[in-house]
């Protein structure tokens, strides 16, 4: 058996109101590819921030053996001296600098007053070749594409002396041949020595280069499977990530579904950017009155763009298709257009897009309809006042008074806000985009609570969520989106967590 | 949590504290010479400038820390156009005056179209605005002074010289009357406000402030208003300029805690996403902030040449930074979206105050920015190390 380089014991990590690790264990061999695997949220990309140091020593429990010796790491630089080196989803690359300064930047070359510029482009360049970049170490950066760059973010971290490579979802903005090139150079390293860890969604990548595949499931690790000895097929892995039972942790409701409320014909988007790149490829979807419709889908399928979209243009470029609102069509050109023909959007990102932190709680409950408070642009801040008590009891908002600030609420009060703020504005139709991301168990049955509370009142819900159970649990419906596309339509009924992630999973491969 | 509360409580009073502190200090200082009633009134007359631009300055920082450079040569500007109408040209004054707040906003939505719509950075904007209008008042003036001496009924209406006071009509000997009456109007009617709010809300059930608190801050201001009052009727009465300061005062103060407009501009400067994301057209929002920049920079600039009673190229230099400065002070936030206008007036009054005192003092000219510099740069760490929760250093 081979020497195990790294072990993770019983690493538990809490945020506020919410466990994200718990008793995690992971054991990395030398010389192997180990692959992490898990539902969006399960704790992944926690374990690794943990491992890496962004998450100091302290404010997690349990212990990091690394080759050998428990590791207590205060910060990133610590875990690199070690050879750990963590590559993130995000390309950490600054745009208008040379490959040459951005692999070494922060580890620069030379002394400190006068930096050996023969020397970083020289290194730089032996480094490219090693992960077969075809580029001069004088390029920018803008100047190459995402493969060419996640390729850069390789060979930078070679560069720091790598011995544990993480890559976290590394081909998640690749397409298939710059994927499978750098998986390739994966097995490449690995016949050199080195171990890597990889976070993936995509089941067949991990079949292809994984040893070893741990799967992670709410904070715990169920198992882990070992390609010599275990089945790793894709059915098994999604078995071991979707395992769990659906108890009554989501309220039942009576159905009442009437007409057709929402309609979106052939709608397509292109990212607002890079405008040659479509986000949303020729969705269509309806939904009914009473209805709740889920929009299933891995981070990144085009969901939260599709709802952006159709939300008043609110994101992408380009945008074509046929929008029905009650039968009619309509063209909503702004938000403002939109909240008129009485829709919403609320979004995933409560603390950077929907709430306004700074501010109390009335301020932002009536912030989207400031003028059914106000007359004549005045503001009848009696009024406001009491709009925002009336929320705050239907909505059972935890908090000593609406005048505290939306900031120093727990994530599923300001989740409760931020629904209020958007059923005061008196919609038909509610988006409800990752209603449940980040909150603890108890608020989340709440919100499921208001969202049959408005079905009820014959309002419409798409729910998009990445939260297989929740979509099951809750939803009427259910689109599967993948990659811009609309791959399945599933009656609620007759859903299952493997059905919907086959349909993901085969239209995936059919790329790759 | 009761750390964040007492921060909150500090931070909402400080200002005021500190404004007393110093007055206090001052008055140590000058051996009361600060009280004087000549002086209480020249700081008012001396620093309306101030207060006006501090306002307009105020909504440009709420919408996200954004600044004017160009208001010191934007009153320049407006400053010289009104001298050289209604002097070289024998304009009539209501025209000169419109025509002057018309060139004000112009040059408001010229920069809050690039702000706004095409979104270069205020910075940038305002700082080609700063050369640009300081060198157009130069080609204005053709690099000379116009004196506005015999445009007595203009200097009259906004000036704060030697006879810029409104008329004593109550007579009464050594004490102006009229001002005493007006003051206690004033007062008369803060009381009633208060008290009305205070039934209103209470039949409507509403939360209630507690009773002391109210007493004693309704006092307190009362006794302020009435202090000053008096000291302004033993020197010569109300200036003239304070009419127009008090004017914009309360319509700003009005227009930012009461109106919808107004709510829009802490709404972007707290968050643009999701003040874009319920509806409001954000746009619009920064370019409403310029453009009215732009017109308290014009009305600045009728105040300033009333003052001085002539128009030169080089007036108004410094009125941003003075402008800038009492919004800080004032409990503005550098990041946008915080700050009241009554704050950014005590923040005004303080830099006024501080200048006085040490003009009062004999404090060298040069020593005086040093300690201006040193109180702003206070005040904006202040506000910093306090939103980070009271840690002076931001973790690495």
């Amino acid at each position: 058996m081979a020497k195990v380089l790294l072990e993770m014991k019983n690493i538990t990590k809490t945020f506020p109101g919410v466990k994200a690790l718990d008793n995690v264990n992971l054991k990395v061999e030398e010389g192997e590819i180990h692959a992490l695997v898990g539902e969006n949220g399960a704790g992944k990309s926690t374990l690794m921030n943990v491992l890496s140091g962004i998450y100091p020593y302290g404010t997690y429990t349990g212990d990091i053996i690394y080759n050998g010796e428990v590791c207590r790491f205060n910060q990133i630089k610590d875990s690199e001296e070690k050879g750990i080196v963590i590559i993130h989803q995000e390309l950490a690359l600054i745009p208008y600098m040379t490959i040459g300064e951005n692999m070494f930047l922060g580890n620069e070359r030379g002394r400190k007053y006068k930096l050996d510029w023969n020397e970083t482009f020289g290194r730089a360049g032996e480094l490219l070749k090693t992960v077969g970049l075809q580029e001069t170490p004088q390029t920018l950066i803008k100047d190459i594409g995402v493969g060419k760059q996640q390729l850069v973010e390789i060979a930078k971290a070679l560069a720091k002396n790598a011995k544990l490579l993480i890559l976290d979802e590394p081909t998640a903005s690749l397409n298939e041949t710059d994927s499978k090139a750098l998986l390739d150079l994966l097995l490449k390293f690995k016949k050199q020595g080195m171990t890597s860890i990889i976070i993936s969604h995509k089941l067949n990548e991990i079949s292809y280069v994984a040893d070893k595949i741990t799967v992670i499931r709410d904070g715990s690790t169920i198992e882990t499977l070992d390609k010599k000895t275990d089945d790793i097929s894709e059915a098994r892995i999604i078995k071991g990530m979707v395992g769990r039972e659906l108890s009554d942790r989501f309220p039942k409701r009576e159905k009442h579904i009437g007409d057709i409320n929402l309609e979106i014909k052939d709608w397509s988007v292109y990212h607002p950017l890079y405008s040659e790149r479509k986000v949303v490829d020729g969705v269509s979807i309806n939904a009914r009155k009473g209805e709740v419709v889920g929009i299933s889908g891995l981070m990144g399928a085009g969901r939260t763009e599709l709802a952006m979209s159709v939300f008043g243009k609110s994101y992408g470029t380009n945008i074509s298709g046929k929008l029905c609102i009650n039968g009619e069509e309509v063209h909503l050109n702004s938000v403002h257009d939109a909240i008129r023909h009485k829709l919403a959007y609320v979004t995933e990102d409560r603390k950077g897009n929907g709430l306004i932190l700074s501010n109390p709680i009335k301020i932002n409950t009536t912030l989207a309809n400031l003028d059914g408070v106000s007359s004549h642009s005045i503001i009848d801040k009696d009024k406001e006042y009491s709009v925002a008590v009336e929320y705050k009891e239907k909505l059972k908002t935890k908090c000593p008074t609406v005048e505290q600030n939306v900031g120093n609420l727990s994530g599923g009060n300001q989740q409760k806000v931020l629904l209020a703020k958007w059923m005061f504005a008196d919609p038909d139709v509610l988006i409800l985009d990752e209603p449940t991301r980040g909150i603890d168990v108890g608020a989340k049955y709440e919100i499921y609570c208001i969202i049959n509370q408005l079905v009820a009142e014959g309002k419409t819900v798409i729910m998009i969520s990445s939260e297989l159970p929740e979509i099951l649990g809750m939803c009427d419906r259910i689109y599967v989106m993948n990659e811009g596309r609309i791959v399945g339509e599933l009656d609620g009924s007759e859903a299952t967590q493997e059905i919907i992630m086959s349909c993901i999973l085969k239209s995936s491969s059919k790329g790759a | 949590m009761n750390k964040a509360k007492t921060l909150d409580i500090v931070k909402k009073y400080t200002m005021i504290l500190m404004l007393v502190l110093i007055t206090a200090f001052f008055a140590w200082r000058t051996n009361g010479a600060i009280l004087l009633p000549m002086n209480v009134s020249s700081l008012i007359s001396q620093n309306a400038y101030v207060f006006i631009l501090a306002t307009g300055m105020l909504l440009c920082i709420l919408t996200g820390g954004n600044i004017d450079l160009s208001v010191g040569s934007v009153v320049c500007f407006v400053g010289a156009i009104g001298a050289v109408l209604m002097v070289n040209k024998g304009m009539n004054m209501a025209l000169a005056i419109l025509i002057m707040l018309l060139i004000g906003i112009a040059i408001g939505a010229w920069q809050g179209f690039w702000i706004a719509f095409v979104r270069i950075p205020p910075f940038i904007v305002t700082l080609a605005g700063m050369l640009i209008f300081r060198g157009l008042s130069n080609v204005v003036l053709d690099g000379m002074t116009v004196s506005i001496q015999n445009c007595t009924t203009f200097v009259n209406l906004f000036g704060g010289g030697a006879n810029c006071y409104i008329p004593d009509v109550l007579g009464g000997g050594g004490i102006n009357m009229t001002c005493i009456v007006a003051g206690v109007i004033v007062m008369l009617i803060f009381i009633a406000s208060q008290i009305i709010g205070r039934l209103n809300k209470k039949k409507k059930g509403y939360e209630l402030e507690k009773p002391v608190g109210m007493i004693v801050k309704t006092v307190l201001i009362s006794a302020v208003i009435l202090a000053f009052t008096v000291r302004l009727a033993q020197h010569k009465g109300i200036p003239s300029v304070l009419i127009w300061v008090m004017i914009v005062i309360l319509v700003y103060s009005y227009i930012t805690s009461n109106t919808t407009i107004g709510r829009y501009f802490y709404a972007v400067g707290g968050n643009e996403k999701a003040t874009k994301l319920s509806g409001i057209n954000t746009n619009k929002v920064y370019f409403l902030a310029y453009l009215n920049m732009g017109f308290l920079s014009a009305l600045a600039g009728m105040v300033t040449i009333a003052r001085l009673t002539s128009a030169q190229p080089t007036y108004g230099q410094n009125y941003e930074m003075d402008a800038i400065a009492s919004c800080f002070i004032g409990g503005a936030s550098a990041y946008g979206g915080i700050g009241t206008v009554p704050g950014v007036i005590v923040g005004a009054v303080l830099m006024g105050v501080i200048n006085l005192g040490m003009s009062l003092m004999g404090v060298d000219q040069n020593m005086q920015k040093v300690v201006k510099g040193l109180v702003l740069l206070a005040a904006v760490i202040f506000d910093v190390v306090s939103k980070r929760g009271g840690k002076l250093i931001e973790k690495n």
